[in-house]
């Protein structure tokens, strides 16, 4: 039997869903801003240590899930199920979700932090790190962040348009952004068009001319930030070979002696990928393969070139680097020698990076995070932080669960303790509802996403793909309200 | 006991039906032959142990979703390999009898916190006969000092 949780709703004449009598009878009330991972699971523990807390997410875009939505790669859909577990949070009695509300300029910090007992911040990290080099603002340079938002269809990317009419795409950085970012742009289109890929940027790879990604990486092999499922994916791409520097590799067995399993295991890959003859059967399928990969080493950016029009790179200048130290707290130290790299792509995955989104909130411009201890935020009694606003933009979905579940800790702590005034009513949702309205905002509520959830999906079945995401925040809101 | 007049055995079939039932919702009742299960004491983050029991060819992970245990934040991608979080560790003794390790579990297992010589990820050890009364302990998924770690590193 299908169990169906049934939810008196008021809705207003304006027919803005503004609260859920049934959950109002909760006493405590905490909001959450931000609807991605950090969100969802800093919701889902409130949910079980308190019988008594009312959980309201807030979220920009009327759809949830941020970068479980726009930033995990469309051929990891395995990754995307965690989207049960935050689906059936929302689903929870005392949970409700507001989407298409941006925190700052809808409604602000100050505003929550009146309405609701506790208010945790948990709205990643939307920013880029710039290499702060000559010529980054060329053609034909791009993000990571926008060039993953572009193809996992987030709309403010969607106008992207990045140049792949290049043979050689150069790639600064080394984490699994970066290895996501080479595999999209190598993997055979035919294994791509069965993802959730966007239409628009599926067309474009199709008529890529990129043959050859290189992903360059300031310090050495033990020091490289990605992780082994992501380079044996790159390994064992179809119709590609690696295309490595064996010089680059020395010592490295040595080392190996060393380290622990985790780095043993991923530098071993690397030194058979690079330094080893391959089997015949190997030897031929690189032989005949169309595309290239490869890893290049204590490179750092010191200028992007423009071709003759002066608009649109044509490569590289990079500063060559020894290292200083070993292992993860080496340092990468310029030689004075520099390097050139012909190419016609460069894309910047050297991290991304959160932004202050109310003066109200304190930010450290330095570390890019909200100051905090244990997710408590510094000098701001009943606010919180979750997720990479808390830690900054390092760690996979279930590191972002961790420290998500101990940022709510320190809240359940606090309202149990006594040090946030809990007994004292406050209006929640029912606070902020008219103030939106006023504003004009309408919020999406999560039966709205359900039907831009059904469409996307009834798209996509018409393509053999899971979904076809909806590109833009108005047709996202028109078919929220059908 | 259940045959057909030409002597079929229905047992099998009527076991299946029932399986089918159970599997589609509709029939609360677990057809259990209990001397087919596998009891596993699982010791959670607490130190406290909770005893379950599983049909063989069940993960841990199918045990301790059909059980209903309360291990937070458990089985992330719903075991498909694309996270860590079914982490148990096992005594040198149980680690030897799970069977071997692919690269595919070892890859995702290599990112788990506080990995162990005798750690496996849940959702890829399956219950036989022989593991009878063996213990899987979930571990710690952060520091002991609340920090978290970049688990790539």
């Amino acid at each position: 039997m299908f169990f169906l949780l049934i939810h008196p709703v008021q809705v207003n004449k304006r027919n803005n869903l503004i609260t859920r009598s049934a959950s109002s009878a909760a006493h405590q009330k905490v909001c959450v801003v931000g609807g991605g991972p950090a969100g969802f699971y800093t919701a889902q523990h409130l949910l079980k240590a308190c019988q008594d807390v009312q959980v309201d997410i807030y979220e920009r875009l009327p759809v949830p899930f941020g970068l479980v939505r726009f930033g995990v790669a469309p051929d990891h859909p395995e990754v995307k199920n965690v989207i049960s577990t935050f689906t059936q949070t929302a689903h929870h009695a005392r949970c409700c979700y507001y989407g298409n509300v941006n925190v700052g300029t809808d409604v602000s910090v100050e505003e929550l932090r009146e309405a609701y007992h506790a208010v945790v911040l948990s709205y990643g990290a939307e920013g880029n790190r710039s290499m702060g080099v000559p010529g980054e603002d060329l053609e034909g340079v791009y993000p990571a962040k926008d060039f993953v938002g572009w193809y996992n269809g987030l709309p403010s990317n969607r106008e992207l348009n990045p140049g792949l009419d290049c043979e050689t795409a150069v790639i600064l950085g080394q984490g699994n952004v970066a290895l996501d970012v080479a595999r999209i742009l190598l993997s055979p289109i035919d294994e791509l068009k069965k993802t959730d890929i966007t239409q628009r940027s599926l067309d474009a790879l199709a008529q890529s001319q990129v043959r050859r990604v290189l992903i360059v990486g300031r310090r050495g092999p033990l020091q490289i930030a990605g992780t082994i499922k992501e380079l044996r994916e790159m390994v064992n791409l179809p119709d590609t070979k690696p295309e490595m520097v064996a010089s680059e590799f020395e010592g490295m067995a040595e080392a190996l002696k060393v380290i622990p399993r985790p780095r043993k295991r991923l530098t071993e890959l690397m030194l058979k990928t690079a330094v080893d003859p391959p089997a015949e059967k190997e030897r031929q399928r690189r032989q005949a393969a169309s595309r290239s990969w490869g890893l290049r080493f204590l490179r750092s950016p010191l200028e992007v070139l423009a071709g003759p029009d002066g608009a649109r790179v044509a490569g590289i200048r990079l500063a060559v680097n020894r290292l200083e130290g070993t292992g993860d707290g080496s340092v990468a130290v310029p030689t004075g020698e520099v390097e050139t790299m012909d190419c016609g792509l460069v894309i910047t995955s050297i991290g991304y990076k959160s932004l202050p989104i109310d003066p109200a909130v304190p930010f450290d411009p330095r570390k890019a995070i909200v100051p905090n201890s244990l997710g408590r935020v510094q000098q701001a009694a009943g606010l919180y932080c979750s997720g990479w606003l808390k830690t900054g933009p390092v760690g996979v979905i279930a590191t972002t669960m961790n420290n998500s579940f101990d940022t709510a800790h320190s809240v359940v702590e606090d309202l149990t303790s006594g040090c946030l005034d809990a007994t004292s009513a406050k209006p929640g949702s029912t606070g902020i509802g008219p103030l939106l309205d006023k504003r004009g905002v309408k919020p999406v509520s999560f039966s709205d996403w359900e039907k831009i959830n059904q469409e996307e999906r009834r798209r996509g079945a018409a393509q053999g793909k899971p979904r076809e995401k909806l590109l833009d925040v108005e047709e996202m809101l028109k078919t929220a309200r059908t | 006991r259940l045959k057909t007049s030409s002597g079929t055995n229905l047992v099998p079939c009527v076991k299946l039906c029932w399986k089918i039932l159970e599997l589609r919702g509709r029939c609360p009742v677990r057809f259990d032959m209990s001397d087919n299960k596998v009891t596993v004491h699982f010791v959670n983050r607490d130190g406290e142990k909770i005893t379950a029991k599983g049909s063989p060819g069940d993960s841990l992970l199918d045990l301790v979703i059909n059980e209903d245990l309360d291990f937070d934040g458990f089985g992330a991608c719903e075991g498909t390999l694309a996270c860590s979080t079914c982490h148990l560790v096992f005594s040198e003794e149980v680690y030897e009898k799970l069977g071997p390790v692919t690269d595919e579990e070892m890859d995702m297992l290599d990112l788990a916190y506080g990995l162990t010589d005798t750690s496996r990820l849940g959702c890829q050890v399956c219950l036989t006969r022989a593991l009878e009364g063996m213990e899987a302990r979930v571990p710690e998924s952060v520091a002991d000092i609340r920090q978290t770690q970049d688990s790539s590193s």
